[in-house]
């Protein structure tokens, strides 16, 4: 861990108690969820056979109590050690909303525009490239990946303004 | 001896120009793949799956696909222990109980002795394993002819029984995580009656969850959150590996022939009964450990202790796919998404594939020898070049890797809607890693729920909603048993510890 910034600070984001309840929760819910669709399509038998809602009802019941049991377990244990530091959870952060923002743009941009800024705000705010490398890595990425598919094997890939400015839509 | 006349015919269908490249090529992605953080066997092989849509098609294109897919397999397979031994990062999770000794190793200057041990013995391994399903494979496939739903339902069950009862994991999580994937499996519409399940009115849901999609977040997206957490420190040794060194250590290596024969027999087991490479890998490791008169110097650098692990794990890696295809359950995450891929390409996997698809079967088979020899070659040769891929730093690396994943996930269905679930996935695998809940049932449980489902209704059809079918004759009764049995283990196992304590 020598090489992150934010080595000392050491401080607990989160709880390993309070992780564990909150994914105890969320599969109860899902469970809760996966019952109730359940209970809506019928349960039962009809004439022809089970109706849909036969085989995921039980599913839902099993998640709900092995979630019940993984809650109780988790209670259980006496020492209540970190889950996430913050310093931890600041990184893991620093890649997941670049992540979420390069999936919005290439909704807008398409995908190679959308990759040549993704690589090269990662490389600078992270790894502080010079700019001709940035350009290098992230021109060449794209450059490569729309010879793969767009020519050689011909599977077309989300495309966007500047695509359609060349005519290569 | 029916199966080597089939397994020749296999060679040459093997042996032609195309498959020997496409091998080569597969196995050099394979490594690349194996030692990249954050992309590995399982996600490696989705993100390229698509690719091969187009290759299917052509005449005997399966059987190019599928040896271009596996052989990306045995490539990451390799390729897991380049970094367990020189970096100290097990690239693929098998490869975790290859750094007890072989990083020790490499820190003492024998990096290319420990290198040299790993490929060997994981070739050894795969050899093993490849011949096992050459000989056993007919005859299973030939005893799952006999097989109806309730028997096929009884084989699932034992496939999910065995993952809650052998995983390292609180059994309640494993269980609570694989009917997460049943749940994920059943949303969209419902193939017997046509009823829309779980879609809450969402059109992106119509078709349900795509299990490609679910694996290139959990095993990609979320294995760079946690290295990136677990920090990037790559000080790696430097890897020479000269012929000398290949030679010396090879004749060095008969020595530990027991090693290799016990850690292939749990490898194989491990693979066939779905426990998959990781456990089989410590299992070697710890067998070995107990057995060998320098079982305490174990964890200082011995060769042995890179050999026991690599057998086993390259064993259950290979025998994994001995159930994929011959009932159509498939052992691993890796053997799940080839699995997938056959189905993509309009094969179906289980008992008649033997039948109906003999040239595809037995081209595959072919090709696993084939196929870990070219690894063999190429590691051996290559090992300083992929060495320096995880010099890379991981400023660079990172991006592109999910620029990779997020083209994976779109080539999937061209849907946007899937990249953003791989992102959610990606998330979900992240925290399910930290807080121990497994993957891998998960992904089995996404790609088996609907036929799963299926063969139960079809069962619960045939006995009008009787339960007792699971029992009705001996042959699914003993699946069925044997599968409560696994299932009840941690239990069982549980039990008879507080009997020994309170008779001692």
């Amino acid at each position: 861990m020598s090489e992150s910034p934010q080595e000392e600070t050491g401080r607990a984001a989160c709880r390993q108690k309070s992780a564990e309840a909150a994914a105890a929760a969320l599969f109860f819910l899902a469970g809760a969820l996966v019952v109730y669709d359940s209970l809506r399509l019928g349960i039962s038998w009809a004439e022809d056979g089970p109706k849909a809602g036969y085989f995921p009802f039980y599913i839902g019941v099993i998640i709900c109590v092995s979630a019940l049991v993984n809650f109780v377990m988790a209670m259980r244990v006496a020492a209540n050690r970190t889950f996430v530091e913050a310093g931890q959870l600041k990184l893991v952060l620093s890649v997941l909303v670049p992540a979420a923002v390069y999936v919005a743009l290439i909704s807008w941009l398409g995908i190679y525009v959308a990759s040549v800024l993704f690589i090269a705000f990662f490389m600078r705010w992270l790894g502080k490239y010079d700019w001709w490398k940035l350009a290098a890595v992230s021109v060449g990425n794209s450059v490569f990946f729309f010879v793969i598919f767009e020519i050689w094997f011909k599977i077309p890939l989300p495309k966007g303004p500047l695509e359609a400015l060349f005519g290569l839509n | 001896m029916e199966e080597i006349q089939s397994l020749l015919h296999g060679f040459q269908i093997a042996l032609s120009m195309k498959n020997v490249v496409l091998m080569f090529a597969g196995v050099i992605l394979g490594v690349i793949i194996g030692v990249l953080p954050g992309l590995g066997g399982a996600n490696g092989v989705a993100i390229l799956l698509p690719l091969t849509f187009g290759m299917a098609q052509l005449p005997g294109g399966t059987t190019s696909a599928i040896i271009l897919l596996s052989c990306i397999y045995w490539g990451a397979l390799f390729g897991g222990a380049i970094t367990s031994i020189l970096f100290n990062i097990p690239g693929e999770p098998w490869s975790v109980a290859t750094t007890f000794d072989g990083y020790p190793l490499a820190q003492n200057g024998r990096a290319g002795e420990a290198l040299t041990a790993a490929f060997t013995s994981s070739f050894v391994g795969a050899l093993v394993a490849v011949i096992v399903i050459t000989f056993l494979s007919p005859i299973v496939a030939g005893f799952a002819l006999e097989f109806g739903p309730p028997e096929f339902f009884a084989v699932y069950l034992l496939t999910f029984c065995a993952f809650i009862g052998m995983s390292k994991e609180p059994p309640f999580k494993t269980l609570a995580s694989m009917m997460l994937g049943f749940a994920l499996a059943a949303v969209g519409t419902d193939p017997v009656t046509g009823a829309l399940r779980l879609t809450f009115g969402a059109t992106s849901l119509l078709s349900g969850f795509d299990f490609l999609v679910a694996v290139i977040g959990l095993f990609g997206i979320g294995e760079i959150l946690l290295t990136l957490e677990e920090g990037l420190a790559f000080k790696g040794a430097s890897a020479k590996l000269n012929m000398k060194v290949v030679l010396q250590t090879w004749k060095e290596l008969p020595k530990y022939w027991l090693t290799s024969v016990r850690s292939s027999v749990v490898g194989c087991f491990m693979g066939i009964v779905p426990g998959g490479a990781t456990p089989a890998s410590f299992m070697g490791y710890g067998v070995a450990r107990r057995f060998s008169k320098d079982g305490a110097k174990f964890g200082s650098g011995m060769i042995e202790g890179v050999v026991a692990p690599e057998t086993a794990a390259h064993a259950a890696g290979t025998s994994a796919l001995l159930p994929m295809l011959t009932l159509g359950v498939p052992g691993s995450p890796t053997a799940a998404v080839l699995l997938g891929g056959l189905l993509i390409w309009g094969l179906q996997p289980g008992p008649l594939l033997f039948v109906e698809q003999k040239d595809f079967v037995w081209g595959l088979i072919a090709s696993m020898y084939l196929g870990n020899i070219a690894g063999l070659i190429v590691v051996l040769t290559c090992v300083p070049l992929f060495a320096a891929i995880l010099r890379v730093p991981f400023s660079v690396i990172a991006p592109v890797i999910i620029v990779i994943c997020a083209i994976g996930a779109y080539t999937v269905h061209n849907a946007m809607f899937d990249v953003w679930m791989m992102i959610v996935f990606g998330v979900l695998g992240y925290a399910f890693k930290k807080l121990q809940y497994p993957l891998a049932p998960l992904v089995l449980a996404i790609v088996l729920g609907d036929r799963a489902e299926a063969s139960f209704r079809q069962a619960m059809l045939v006995s009008q909603g009787d339960m007792a079918v699971f029992f009705s004759n001996s042959l699914v009764g003993s699946i069925a048993g044997l599968a409560l049995f696994l299932l009840f283990w941690p239990l069982l196992s549980l039990l008879i510890a507080k009997l020994r304590r309170a008779s001692a």
